[in-house]
């Protein structure tokens, strides 16, 4: 491990270079032909002012869909985890199930089931069927990102070792009893990082329901836009965007830091 | 009296591998049974299939009376009467001492939170470890570890407990503290199957010892006739080897 001294002098040099990287591409940037032109467009101040309320106000929206989307993606990612990691022939139909769901959800683009689903399913006109597109566009995002999580889980589970199971079920306990106590909380625990990663992506998808008429922050965004021709909505849109998402990942690398702080805290002593 | 346990020609193949080839033995109540031999002989498949984690592909398991290995026994309720300890612990990382030892007792006994921590405190004092309970495992060494494995598996209250190489995994200066508690229960009356590279413990603790080879118990007997006497050729060649090792 560095000295103090090795320490603030690392500090010193990172934060010369950042400063020197920041002025290099910032004049490269600044200098460029059309750059008066792009900063009127994008960068307007006072087009930001305006439409950001609004667009905060649709962003709601988005956090929303993103709420429900999650609860119900985590729950029914884990069972479907759960059906592909059961053993033995008599579960070949769920384990065949599970595999041909994340196949196929894996590979037909998020915004092709939001928009045959958010189209189609009200067009049914079936009583008792919600025709709200917000609705549509939440099962579409809850049907594609379980696909996803549920692989995260299932990784998890593989990566807790056979003997875990094989102790547990020395115990007497059955294999549910064994999974829900001793592999489940373990494999979860590993894979807090790519579940958030996972979120993220899904919190910045929630755009896509906007495709459907919904008006969330990228849909206002653009009607802004369409208004006055100038694109700093977008921008406002973004900014939004990232603000909600970083602290969503220093989040969770606070959580890993602290789960393994509290389990090998003392450790030395 | 019904005998604690009795294996009655039990085979047992992995794949095209014949593990274990028609193993008899009888284990009386309150006996201790130590079996030893190479690495390979079938010592832990044998310890295995009695727990009813390998199934067996002929033969019988009779555990005080009631054939275990019969089709359509609830295994989840012989495993209950059956502790076994394996040599790489196996404790829980995400639970503390605690709620390793009372998870299964609580879960599969259905005991009360109060009664099954009453039941593991009282365990763990008794094998020094009543200051450990509220600690996660990798805080403890490795026979602290061992010792809770152990205690875990007491804490179902077993007929029969089988431990499998649980000194191979340890540094040498951990071995004795293992080995005391393995000691203090052969003395409250344990019914134990011991599969072991501790000669000398074998030799001090066993009521009898089995040597197996390839698959087959080749000798049995008292520890001073097995140790002292071998009759089989192939037994004194593996004491050779473990005397030459140092190991005895």
């Amino acid at each position: 491990m560095g000295s103090g001294g090795d320490g603030r002098r690392s500090a010193a040099v990172a934060i010369v270079s950042s400063a020197l990287f920041v002025v290099v591409v910032g004049f490269a940037i600044t200098r460029a032909p059309g750059w008066d032109e792009v900063k009127r467009t994008f960068f307007d101040w006072g087009y930001f002012k305006d439409s950001v309320p609004e667009i905060a106000r649709a962003f709601k929206l988005n956090v929303k869909i993103f709420c429900i989307a999650e609860v119900f993606i985590l729950a029914f990612a884990l069972v479907l985890a759960v059906f592909r990691s059961l053993p033995g022939p008599v579960f070949f139909p769920l384990r065949a199930l599970a595999i041909v769901y994340a196949d196929f959800f894996r590979g037909v683009p998020t915004i092709l089931v939001i928009a045959l689903l958010g189209f189609g399913a009200p067009a049914l006109q079936v009583q008792g069927i919600p025709r709200s597109v917000i609705f549509w566009g939440i099962v579409s995002l809850v049907l594609v990102y379980t696909a996803y999580v549920s692989e995260v889980y299932r990784a998890g589970i593989e990566s807790v070792h056979p003997s875990q199971e094989a102790a547990a079920r020395s115990l007497g306990l059955t294999r549910l009893q064994a999974l829900r106590h001793v592999i489940l909380p373990q494999a979860v625990r590993r894979v807090i990082p790519p579940l958030l990663n996972d979120f993220i992506g899904l919190q910045k998808d929630t755009a896509l329901v906007g495709t459907l008429g919904a008006i969330e922050a990228f849909n206002q965004a653009a009607i802004d836009t369409s208004a006055t021709f100038n694109y700093t909505p977008y921008v406002a849109a973004a900014v939004l965007f990232v603000a909600i998402t970083i602290p969503l990942a220093r989040f969770t690398d606070w959580l890993i830091l602290r789960d393994r702080r509290r389990r090998q805290a003392g450790s030395v002593a | 009296m019904t005998d604690a346990l009795v294996v009655d020609g039990v085979w047992k193949s992995f794949g095209r591998a014949v593990v274990l080839r028609g193993i008899d033995l009888t284990l009386a109540e309150h006996e201790v049974v130590c079996l030893i031999g190479a690495s390979g002989s079938g010592k832990s498949t044998l310890l295995r299939c009695v727990n009813l984690i390998e199934p067996i592909d002929a033969g019988r398991i009779v555990v005080r009376g009631e054939e275990i290995s019969a089709r359509g026994v609830d295994v989840n309720r012989i495993r209950r009467r059956i502790g076994i300890v394996f040599q790489a612990f196996n404790l829980f990382p995400h639970m503390t001492v605690l709620r390793n030892v009372t998870l299964a007792p609580r879960e599969v006994l259905g005991l009360s939170r109060a009664d099954a921590e009453e039941r593991a405190l009282e365990l763990l004092g008794r094998f020094g470890l009543g200051e450990r309970a509220r600690e996660y495992p990798d805080r403890l060494s490795g026979g602290q570890q061992q010792r809770v494995a152990i205690v875990r598996a007491l804490a179902m209250r077993p007929d029969l407990m089988l431990l499998d190489e649980v000194t191979s995994a340890l540094d040498p200066e951990l071995v004795s503290e293992v080995l005391e508690v393995i000691r203090e229960l052969a003395h409250a009356g344990m019914t134990m199957l011991i599969a072991t590279h501790e000669m000398g413990f074998a030799r001090e603790i066993a009521d009898r010892v089995c040597f197996l080879d390839d698959g087959v118990i080749l000798e049995h007997g008292p520890p001073d006739a097995i140790f002292g006497a071998p009759r089989e050729p192939r037994t004194q060649q593996f004491l050779q080897r473990i005397v030459a090792a140092g190991r005895m």
